[in-house]
């Protein structure tokens, strides 16, 4: 049985707690100031390069890209599945500016997504593809699996959780 | 049977991994092709007589990176068609894939746009792996002898062409008329994946 006991300072900071989102029971409300913008690849790079013990997961994608959409569902499976592990799933928005608010936060709202979500807003492609992967040929979506100094590059579609998994569990056993 | 369907299935596997891994770099001689045009007749390289060179360009209606950059192709083929470099744009999606990409629906964008230049449909997706295309927008520019001498981006900036500072297809156009090698010779930039069943 659960002791529902609690002082009355308690419950009060319970109820400032869940009013302010810090424990979500229901899922996040997505909302665009919430969501970090990074306006040069040089900004964005240090949040998905962390040389931890943390297995990061980071996906290339705009809400604009069918093959990215479609196989978005694997990525937020694999991010509930791993939730209690050291393992981060950052999901790189590639939207334009101008439809962060109209596509981006109404798509997060509709697919109740979990994952991390950030933009990059750096047009200048041709100096930071390179610097994601020299092999990545700068079609959408791309996955990169790392973990301390491991890395490893995919330029592919997943096309179901299993397969998507395959590829970070290496990483999740070091 | 089953083996020997394995052994072909393993096998076809096998050369569409190395089609995907080939496809033209730079000092290559890039193919020829014959493919329909919007305006239903059938067009190759081979027809444009005075050409210096050719911009062969990759790219669909549905892609946002591509629609990006229509009228930056309109400009360029105003520019560069009388300099003897005329814009061949290519659509190399399959419309089962993207109905958007069909080819009555390339007739209703070029319409729509006023496109000045060639805009083929690469039926049965047989001449962009030959090229290597990976995405729409993806530039090849090739001189008169069809060797390619650049590829990649038209220009660094998809987003804002307000906000350009290097005009690569460009660039490597003047280098070409000045008998000199583009640099940078190979530019990447963000696009959309070639749509394939």
């Amino acid at each position: 049985m659960i002791n529902l006991n609690m002082s009355p300072k308690g419950f009060i900071l319970l109820v400032i707690l869940l009013s302010s989102g810090v424990f979500n029971l229901t899922g996040q409300e997505w909302q665009l100031d919430h969501i970090p913008q990074y306006e040069t690849f040089e900004e964005l790079y240090p949040q998905i390069n962390m040389d931890n013990d943390t297995t990061y997961v980071v996906n290339f994608w705009a809400t604009w890209c069918g093959p990215c959409v479609k196989e978005l569902p694997y990525f937020e499976e694999l991010n509930t599945d791993y939730k209690d592990q050291a393992f981060k799933m950052i999901l790189v928005s590639l939207d334009m500016e101008k439809q962060l608010e109209s596509k981006l936060v109404p798509f997060l709202n509709d697919n109740k997504i979990q994952s991390s979500v950030v933009v990059l807003l750096d047009g200048k492609a041709n100096r930071w593809i390179d610097k994601v992967d020299p092999s990545w040929t700068g079609a959408i979506p791309i996955t990169i699996v790392h973990h301390g100094k491991q890395k490893k590059f995919h330029e592919e579609v997943f096309h179901s959780k299993e397969e998507l998994e395959a590829i970070v569990l290496p990483f999740l056993n070091n | 049977m089953t083996k020997l369907l394995n052994l072909i299935a393993i096998l076809l596997l096998t050369l569409s991994c190395a089609a995907q891994n080939s496809g033209l770099g730079i000092g290559d001689v890039a193919p020829d092709f014959k493919l329909k045009n919007i305006d239903d007749t059938k067009v190759s390289l081979a027809d444009y007589k005075d050409a210096n060179g050719y911009i062969v360009v990759f790219t669909c209606n549905h892609c946002p990176y591509a629609v990006m950059y229509e009228d930056r192709l309109i400009e360029l083929q105003k520019k560069y068609a009388s300099q003897g470099y005329p814009i061949v744009a290519i659509n190399p999606n399959d419309p089962v894939v993207k109905p958007g990409d069909s080819f009555s629906n390339m007739k209703v964008r070029a319409r729509e746009k006023g496109f000045n230049f060639a805009y083929l449909f690469d039926e049965g997706q047989k001449v962009y792996p030959q090229y290597g295309a990976t995405k729409t927008p993806h530039v090849y520019l090739l001189d008169a002898d069809r060797k390619v001498q650049y590829i990649g981006a038209i220009d660094d900036d998809a987003r804002d062409e307000s906000a350009v500072s290097v005009r690569f297809l460009e660039d490597a156009i003047a280098a070409l008329q000045k008998g000199d090698k583009p640099d940078p010779a190979i530019t990447k930039a963000i696009g959309c994946s070639i749509k394939t069943q």
